[in-house]
Order: structure tokens, then C-alpha cells, then sequence
């Protein structure tokens, strides 16, 4: 079959690679019929996330129709059409059986690896590092699914294929960041990054009760889209002083939740932003942190600050005494896709209301063959490539 | 990892001799000065237990019982042990020889006083490894010349780790997959197969360095109230190992505590366990990777894999 390969910074390949195979009695093998570039396989392009290796198949958001079981699961068969979470997760440990599936405890098998680094390991999760369990991701024509009856959700009739494919992640994941955000009704909400996530963290802030919404970035498009689709006031933080902004929009009192939906590769020009970034280059550090930093500013006192964006290793400069001085609440992780699927379905199905459409964030559509261009894409011009999905 | 495996390699062939050896030298008479340093070991070994007192008195219990009186410790006066005896074992000797030899060139090429104090130590090592004697083990006590047929590692020898996992499943089950030890080979990665011969004892087969494989045979012997196994290798066989396992009901409905501990004379002693360590290795970090096997296996049914899944060429 085709996939696409990791072989290094900026370098990924189409290249033919073996069919999967069943693996353990719990699998299932998926042919892909849509997938998504992620905002964080970007971070993999960059070349900033420990333990990949040339060759791994890269891709985490993925949907498809079922062409084989293994002999412990019996709630698919082959032809059911179904998205799968990124998160692996069992569904039997401790951590699942408290729909906390991101923590899986069973499913990374390089859990030794992840315990040395962080104390203790997530859920595997599709084409994400060896980190995160070396798994085969779904950027490919087909791929193997552990734990198939947990994972793959089944797709109502009637919907199309990018309808729900962020149900795979970037919607349950702008959800999960808006309900740790703990937001109360009338509630002031900032979020930091109008990618995908964000775009989808704008929603769910909404759907959560917030009476404001003030979404922050660069990229003229991406502010667009959060005023147009999402409702949200706009700063672009080339233009404005962020945390003056957001102290005169909120009274002086500053955003009851931040959301930071950034992670790791904070863009910025102020001097905390090009210390990272030289840090980074010299590989002194994994992340850069500016976007963490102003919203631990920004937010009011006792405020949530949610962070959906991605981190990876050590944070430098954190401003940890204003954390503790102002009393805030943080709250973080990988997506507990599983737990949201049904809440999210119904949205976009709206139950005879008008239901959400999650396509408004799709830029741009490639055949897997030409992924790399895609990349490329997605990676250099931000501004206008906003979502890739790839169709084997 | 090559030098790592040759020396491991080299360091087994060792063992092998040695436990040939003292095959050979257990067939002096009783009353000789070997035999009485045994029984010495052996007091020394009830102080050093891995196990806990408890278990312990239990599986002392069952010894008594199943030994002839010659083993027991009744009656029999310690002598001073004479400071002419060998207790260096024939891996620590060759290891001794060639840090010894080692040394003593590294002194010779400095040249000074530095290089003198070298050449010295490496002399004292020499001595160590072709005489088979060290003043430091005389004075501590150590002997690691001998294989004692009562304990399966003698005290203030090997290598011991003791780790917990909860494992989200009732101890009974747990209990019942450990109890039939032709499981094990499913958790145990290293482990290629055991098979049960009669009643307690079995043989064990495991994957050792550079494809060889490592064997012994053990026995069960203590295994109680569906709470604890434990076991121990029986002598002459690649490696002496000894280990327990406990499985707890947690007090908060969270499934079953289990516990392992193992002792184990490793090919070449602590140091090689040391060493392997910061390969990643060492027994250690293997058993908690074969831990957390035998809890995906109870709880998800299965291990997680990528074994064999496609791949881009490299």
C-alpha cells in the first residue's frame, strides 16, 4: 500500500510499504477513506518531537471502513464505516474506566520510554513517536487499529466523510480545551491560536456558556475565520500589545479562561519569544513557550488557563510565581477523544436544529500521493492553508 | 553492546566451569573445612532473606522437613574458617586478572607515582584473581567461591529488585495465571519456555547474551493461601535466582496490588547488572517492562504491539 513517511526535518515520502496485518485478537484493519494533516504533525515536519525514526507512517486523524477483525472483537464487521480517536486506549484499565482515555495504561508498548522521561505514561497514539508508542498512523491507505472495540466509533448514514472526520481529534480536543476551562456562564474566554483547535475551542467556548470570546493570532485569515464563523472578537498580536488589549477589553480585570491552542512553537517577536527560539535551534530546549507565558499573564486572578496545545519536554521562564500569586487553575492533556463522541455527533447532526459543520476549517484537499506537497503547504503558509485533508 | 555481550559471554562459560567444579568438590566427605563453611553461608542467608521472616519460617518449615538431619544446623560447631581458603568465584577471578593486568600497564605507562599506586593495585588484583583469595571478602565474611545447596544466593551476594504494580483485576485471577508457571514465557519476555516436571520442581529455559540460552531448574517453595508464590533455582544450573511474588487486594476497590521480588546472581555478579544498567538494561527496568506485560495481558487481554506492522524503508 502507499503511506507517507517520516524521514526527517521537512522530509516526508510516499513510499509502498506492506499491507498492515492483524496483530493482536483485539485489532481491526481500516481502509482509509479520509485523513487530516494535524496542526501537530507539524511539530513531527519540524522535527521538534523526540524518538521518531526514519520511516515511521505518520497521521492521527483518520476515518474509514472496516475490512478485517481480530478474533476478540465482535461489535464490527468488515464494510461498518468508522472514525477513529487518535488516543489508543484499552478500556479496561483504571484510567479508561474512568473515561480518562488519553491515560490508558495498557496500550503504549513503549511505556518504559515515556515513564523514564515524564514518571509515568500516556496512551499510545497513531503515528506520533515512539514516545507515544510507535504506532503506524493512518496517513496511509490502510492501518491497523488496536483495541477495535473500543475505539472506532460508527458513523451515522447521511453523513459525509469530512463532516465527521474531526471528530478523530481537533473537535473533541477544541472541546476538551473549552471544558477545562471551566468556563461559567458570561464568562470572559481568550483563546491564543486560530488554527483548527482554536477555531473549534471558539465553538465549544459558546456551546460552554461564555458571554465573550476573543481569539488572538497573526495570520489575517485565521483571525477572519474566528470573527466570521466563530463569533470571536480579534487581536492580531503583530499589530496590538496582547496583554494591554485584553486588559482594556476586559475592564481591567482580564479573561476568565485562557486557552492556549498553540503548544510548543509559540510564534512571537517579543524577547521571551526569540530567547526560545534560539534555544530550539541550538536544541537546548523542545519548546517554546511565549503563548504559555502570556496567557499565565493575562488571565485574571483565580482564573483556568486550558492548554489543548502540545508540549513535549522541560518549559524554560515559566512565570510560575504569577501562576501561584494569582491564584490560577490549569488544566491540560491529550484528548480524551472517546468521552466526547456522542455530545459532538449530535451537534453536528443538530437533532433538527441546524447542526454544526466542522468543514469551514478545510483550506485545502490533496490525494495521499501528493501529501509531501501538502506539508509543505500546511507548514510554510499558515495564513491560508488552514486544514489539508488527504484522500487515499 | 559487543564488548557488553562478550564479556557476559565469557563470563557464563566461568559460571558453567564453577558450578562443574563444585560439583565435583561436594563430594568430599562431610566435616571438612567445605562443608562447615556452607553451613555458615547458610546461617548467614537466614538473615538476608528476600522474602519476609514470615514466609520464610514457612518455607524453612517445609526444608526441615523433606532434608535429611546432616543439613540441619543442629549440632554442628562453626570453626574459624582458615585464611588460606579460596573466596573468589572463577567469574570474579577472571575479572580480577584482567583488571588487574589492565591496571598494571596503565601504571607502567604514566610512569610516576600516580602510575606506581596503579601498578600496586593492579598487583593486588593479580594476586586476587590467580591466588582466588580476597583479605576484603575474609574480613566481611563474603565467599563467592561456593555454591551453597541450601540457599539459592548466598547472602550479601546478587542482584535484588522488588516492584509493585496494581493491576485493576481480582487477586484470585492474577493468582491462578502465575500459579500455572508455563505462563510465564508470555510476560516474561527473556523467558523461552517453562516446563513443569514433578510436583514443585521445573526447568526454565531463558535467552541469554550473544543467542545462548541460560537454564536451570527450580522449585516452588512456598505457596499460600492464593496470596504468595515463592521459588527458588535449584543448584547446578546457569544462573541462581530466587524470587517471590504477593498479590494484595488494594483497600480502594482499585484491583490487586501485586509485588515481585527477585534476587539473582547475574554472569559476572553486581557489576555486570550495574553495567547493563546504563544500557537501559539491568534487571530492574526488565522487570517492571515484564510487570506491566502481565498487567496489560490480565487487563486488556492482550500486550501491546507494533510488531511486525509496516514501515517506510530506511
Amino acid at each position: 500500500m502507499k503511506a507517507l513517511c517520516w524521514y526527517g526535518k521537512y522530509d516526508v515520502r510516499v513510499e509502498q510499504v506492506p499491507d498492515p496485518k492483524l496483530i493482536n485478537p483485539r485489532d481491526a484493519i481500516i481502509r482509509v477513506t479520509a485523513t487530516a494533516i494535524c496542526g501537530s504533525d507539524l511539530h513531527l515536519y519540524d522535527n521538534v518531537i523526540p524518538t521518531m525514526q526514519a520511516g515511521d507512517i505518520l497521521g492521527h486523524e483518520f476515518m474509514g471502513e472496516v475490512v478485517e477483525v481480530g478474533s476478540a472483537v465482535s461489535n464490527l464487521k468488515a464494510g461498518d464505516r468508522v472514525i477513529v480517536p487518535f488516543t489508543i486506549a484499552c478500556g479496561r484499565c483504571f484510567f479508561c474506566s474512568r473515561k480518562l482515555w488519553s491515560l490508558c495504561d495498557n496500550s503504549n508498548p513503549n511505556a518504559g520510554m515515556a515513564e523514564k522521561l515524564y514518571g509515568y505514561s500516556g496512551s499510545g497514539l497513531f503515528g506520533y513517536s515512539h514516545l507515544y508508542g510507535g504506532y503506524a498512523g493512518g496517513q496511509a491507505e490502510y492501518v491497523r487499529v488496536p483495541y477495535a472495540d473500543v475505539g472506532p466509533f460508527k458513523v451515522p448514514e447521511g453523513l459525509s466523510d469530512e463532516q465527521v472526520l474531526f471528530l478523530t481529534d481537533i473537535l473533541p480536543t477544541g472541546y476538551m480545551a473549552a471544558e477545562n476551562a471551566n468556563i461559567q456562564p458570561g464568562d470572559t474566554v481568550a483563546v491564543w491560536g486560530c488554527g483548527p483547535v482554536g477555531q473549534f475551542a471558539i465553538q465549544s467556548a459558546w456551546w460552554f456558556g461564555a458571554g465573550r470570546v476573543i481569539a488572538i493570532d497573526h495570520y489575517p485569515h485565521r483571525l477572519e475565520l474566528a470573527s466570521r464563523f466563530g463569533k470571536a472578537e480579534t487581536i492580531n498580536f503583530s499589530e496590538e500589545d496582547v496583554a494591554e488589549r485584553l486588559k482594556e477589553m476586559t475592564g481591567g480585570i482580564g479573561p476568565d479562561a485562557c486557552i492556549d491552542a498553540v503548544g510548543m512553537e509559540a510564534h512571537g517577536t517579543a524577547p521571551d519569544a526569540i530567547y526560545d527560539r534560539i534555544k530550539q535551534t541550538m536544541m537546548l530546549t523542545m519548546d517554546r513557550l511565549h503563548v504559555l507565558r502570556q496567557a499565565i499573564n493575562c488571565c485574571r486572578k483565580g482564573g483556568t488557563v486550558s492548554v489543548p496545545g502540545v508540549y513535549g519536554g522541560y518549559l524554560d521562564k515559566m512565570p510560575f510565581g504569577g501562576a501561584f500569586a494569582k491564584g490560577l487553575k490549569f488544566a491540560m492533556g491529550q484528548t480524551h477523544v472517546h468521552r466526547y463522541l456522542p455530545t459532538l455527533l449530535e451537534k453536528i447532526q443538530g437533532n433538527g436544529h441546524p447542526g454544526f459543520d466542522p468543514t469551514y476549517i478545510i483550506s485545502h484537499r490533496f490525494r495521499l500521493e501528493d501529501a509531501p506537497e501538502a506539508y509543505k503547504l500546511f507548514g510554510g503558509q499558515q495564513n491560508e492553508c488552514t486544514k489539508v485533508v488527504l484522500t487515499p | 553492546m559487543l564488548l557488553i555481550d562478550a564479556i557476559e559471554r565469557a563470563i557464563l562459560a566461568a559460571h558453567r566451569l564453577h558450578n562443574r567444579d563444585e560439583q565435583q568438590e561436594q563430594e568430599l566427605p562431610k566435616g571438612c573445612a567445605h562443608h562447615q563453611l556452607n553451613v555458615i553461608g547458610e546461617k548467614t542467608m537466614k538473615t538476608d532473606s528476600i522474602t519476609a521472616d514470615w514466609e520464610n519460617r514457612v518455607a524453612e518449615r517445609e526444608r526441615a522437613r523433606s532434608r535429611p538431619a546432616a543439613v540441619s544446623m543442629k549440632g554442628i560447631q562453626p570453626k574459624k574458617p582458615c585464611r588460606s581458603r579460596k573466596n573468589v568465584g572463577v567469574a570474579e577471578r577472571i575479572a580480577s586478572i584482567a583488571v588487574g593486568t589492565a591496571l598494571g600497564f596503565a601504571g607502567r605507562q604514566k610512569g610516576n607515582m600516580g602510575g606506581l599506586l596503579l601498578a600496586l593495585m593492579g598487583a593486588g588484583l593479580l594476586y586476587r584473581g590467580a591466588a582466588g583469595h580476597c583479605l576484603c571478602y575474609d574480613a566481611l565474611g563474603i565467599s563467592t567461591a561456593k555454591h551453597n545447596d541450601n540457599t539459592a544466593i548466598p547472602a550479601k551476594q546478587g542482584v535484588k529488585v522488588e516492584k509493585t504494580l496494581t493491576i485493576n483485576r481480582p487477586a484470585s485471577e492474577l493468582y491462578e495465571f502465575w500459579r500455572d508457571i508455563t505462563h510465564l514465557p508470555q510476560v516474561f519476555k527473556h523467558l523461552k519456555s517453562v516446563e513443569v516436571q514433578d510436583g514443585n520442581a521445573s526447568h526454565w529455559v531463558a535467552a541469554g547474551p550473544a543467542n545462548m540460552n541460560v537454564e536451570w531448574d527450580a522449585e516452588i517453595l512456598n505457596d499460600h493461601e492464593k496470596n504468595l508464590i515463592a521459588w527458588r533455582s535449584l543448584p547446578g544450573g546457569d544462573i541462581d535466582t530466587a524470587g517471590s511474588i504477593r498479590f494484595q487486594p488494594t483497600k480502594n476497590d482499585r484491583g490487586t496490588e501485586v509485588t515481585v521480588s527477585m534476587k539473582y546472581n547475574p554472569p559476572g555478579g553486581q557489576v555486570t547488572d550495574y553495567l547493563a544498567s546504563w544500557f537501559g538494561g539491568g534487571l530492574g527496568s526488565k522487570l517492571v517492562d515484564d510487570l506491566r506485560n502481565f498487567k496489560s495481558l490480565m487487563e486488556a487481554g492482550e500486550i501491546p504491539s507494533t510488531q511486525g506492522q509496516p514501515r517506510g524503508p530506511s
